[in-house]
């Protein structure tokens, strides 16, 4: 089964649009009522790249992430991803469309098991309805069985075979945060859309996070966008970083070019400072 | 999954017990054992819509109504066969459902559980409705005859009845199962626990909850022709508020998610009035009260929790008793005030 998942990212690499953008934002702009949160932001991500979106509290990230994530609809400018306008695909069809999610301070099905949670994010995966299921149909089976072996792949990845059967609920933060992951990945997608996956985690798993994130764009020919307060993450497991301040673009280039850039660090930082500190 | 390796003999064992009872007890009994199995299909139904996809309602009633009536003006009228009555009843409910459930479901939480509310205190009044009267018999309702027992079988009519809703329990109840516990039941729990991330996972939720509306309402709906065969009579002051509350109750009491708990708490309001009523001829209601919450008390996850406590002891399973209270982290599923707020803008 290991086989086969990077058998599928393989072929997604090579049989993709010539393009080498896959998320392009371009001139969004959002307002709530009187403030305006984003005015005109646009950036590219290309396809196989991890690009951190950094800013401090009220930059408009958090918006920004919303916008391509399907909770926030734009005034103006526009989202595609793989081509394909996201403004008029509702929320329940990104995850079919190749965008998976974890959402900040961690959205699990907390009654569920581990197990449980992670088929979840195989359920666009599925065809069979209502009607299939309940006649326990031949399909159903198939399907099933599929996602069951998905899911050994993705437990025994994310190190999680020894909690499978256990209710998320109980489990602590750090391990949490793998189940989110794991259900994000098991649905296969092209960009992988991370709020803030360090908060709440200790200086080690932070590390290890770092890791797992490489290894996992590797593995998968993944594509993330990571909306980050930790500086420290984002500027070591970025290719590309985006900077945000009140709701405009400060900074796009790579890790050292935004760390060099004046305004991220007195956006950051105050007059003076040096942001590699951070 | 895990209810696949549930051991399978205590369901054959009581399955056995039940095709027993039928040579065993009473007519009379066996009259209150055919009311249990149609509660029982009833609180199943209502179980899908409550327990699993964590949408109150307090009107089941109606679709229960709806489904006796179905039958009784079938039978009375146009000479239907009891047994087809029911695939009748089935789709006129489950219709019901979807149309109710898609506008309904928008409301969510305790609105819904207004509106269904509402739905349960319209019906009895809309049964008597003059225009219908031909068909309904306004006030007085409807009766039917009993059904014989077919193929020359040597049987009373409340043996076979007994026999033939526990064959129509059983279909019901091994359906439910099946999606229960496939990729619909697990994205129903997904809808109950956290809406947003189980529509980030591709769940269409309005598509879903609406589903579930409609079976649940089609569950419901056959459970009430069944009652209606068994009870033999149909009249609107019997399908008041109360039969809502009810059902309500026996899901509570049986405990959610759990297929076994939605037995026991038909059983437990079948029987639990006439309990009520030896204890004390004057004040029935007081002693069905008070019984209800030592049970609440003594049970508080229902009977489906205590199964679930003798057979795993220690590892107290996480109840999903929090269905009932969104989590804090679930939005609504209408619309946000901040994105209202954008589009304008």
């Amino acid at each position: 089964m290991r086989g086969d998942v990077e058998t599928d990212a393989a072929l997604r690499l090579r049989s993709g649009p010539d393009a080498a953008v896959l998320l392009h934002v371009a001139g969004v702009t959002v307002r709530f009522g009187g403030v305006q949160a984003l005015a005109g932001v646009s950036f590219e991500v290309a396809r196989g790249q991890i690009c951190g979106l950094i800013g401090p509290n009220g930059s408009g990230k958090t918006t920004l992430f919303n916008c391509i994530s399907g909770i926030y609809r734009y005034g103006a400018g526009r989202i595609t991803f793989d081509g394909q306008d996201l403004a008029a695909v509702p929320r329940a069809r990104l995850a079919a469309l190749g965008i998976g999610r974890t959402f900040q301070n961690v959205a699990l099905f907390r009654s569920m098991t581990v197990r449980e949670n992670i088929l979840v994010g195989a359920h666009h995966l599925g065809r069979s309805g209502f009607i299939a299921n309940a006649l326990a149909l031949p399909s159903v089976a198939r399907e099933a069985d599929a996602a069951a072996a998905r899911l050994e792949n993705f437990l025994e990845r994310l190190d999680l075979a020894s909690v499978a059967d256990v209710v998320v609920a109980r489990l602590p933060f750090g391990t949490q945060k793998r189940v989110e992951l794991a259900r994000a990945l098991i649905g296969g997608p092209k960009l992988l859309l991370l709020d803030e996956p360090a908060g709440g985690l200790n200086h080690d798993e932070v590390a290890a996070l770092a890791d797992l994130l490489r290894d996992i764009r590797e593995r998968f020919a993944l594509t993330i966008l990571l909306v980050e307060h930790h500086m420290n993450l984002v500027m070591r497991v970025s290719d590309k970083v985006v900077a945000l301040e009140f709701g405009t673009k400060i900074a796009d280039g790579t890790p050292d070019e935004v760390r060099r850039e004046p305004r991220v660090i007195r956006a950051y930082l105050g007059d003076g400072a040096d942001a590699s500190a951070a | 999954m895990s209810a696949a390796r549930r051991p399978i003999l205590p369901v054959i064992l009581a399955l056995g017990l039940a095709v027993a009872l039928a040579f065993l007890v009473s007519d009379y009994r066996l009259f209150q054992l055919t009311m249990v199995l149609a509660y029982a299909i009833a609180i199943l139904g209502l179980d899908m819509l409550i327990g699993y996809t964590g949408q109150i309602s307090l009107g089941h009633g109606a679709f229960y109504a709806v489904g006796a009536y179905t039958a009784a003006i079938l039978m009375a009228n146009f000479d239907v066969p009891y047994w087809a009555t029911l695939p009748i009843a089935a789709l006129i409910c489950a219709g019901f459902g979807f149309a109710f459930g898609f506008p309904a479901l928008r409301l969510g939480g305790l609105y819904l559980a207004l509106a269904t509310f509402a739905l349960a205190i319209a019906v009895p009044q809309l049964l008597k409705y003059k225009a219908f009267e031909a068909w309904t018999g306004g006030v007085q309702g409807i009766v039917i005859s009993k059904p014989d027992p077919p193929f020359g079988l040597k049987l009373s009519q409340d043996q076979w009845l007994y026999l033939f809703t526990l064959m129509v329990t059983v279909v019901l109840f091994l359906l439910a199962r099946n999606l229960l516990r496939g990729r619909i039941g697990l994205a129903m729990r997904a809808v109950r626990d956290h809406a947003l991330a189980a529509e980030a996972m591709g769940v269409d939720i309005a598509l879903l909850k609406t589903r579930t509306f409609a079976l649940s309402a089609m569950y419901t709906g056959i459970a009430g022709a069944l009652g209606a065969i068994a009870v033999q009579f149909v009249a609107p002051d019997s399908f008041s508020v109360l039969v809502s509350i009810t059902l309500f109750v026996g899901l509570v009491v049986g405990g959610i998610t759990s297929l076994a708990g939605a037995v026991f708490g038909a059983i437990f309001i079948v029987f639990l009035p006439n309990i009520a009523e030896n204890i004390s001829k004057a004040a029935p209601g007081a002693i069905y009260g008070v019984i209800l919450i030592a049970f609440l008390y003594l049970l508080p996850m229902g009977f489906a929790g205590l199964r679930r406590r003798v057979a795993r002891p220690g590892a107290t399973a996480q109840p999903p008793a929090q269905a009932l209270t969104p989590s804090p982290g679930t939005p609504s599923p209408g619309k946000s005030a901040a994105e209202i707020r954008i589009k304008s803008g």
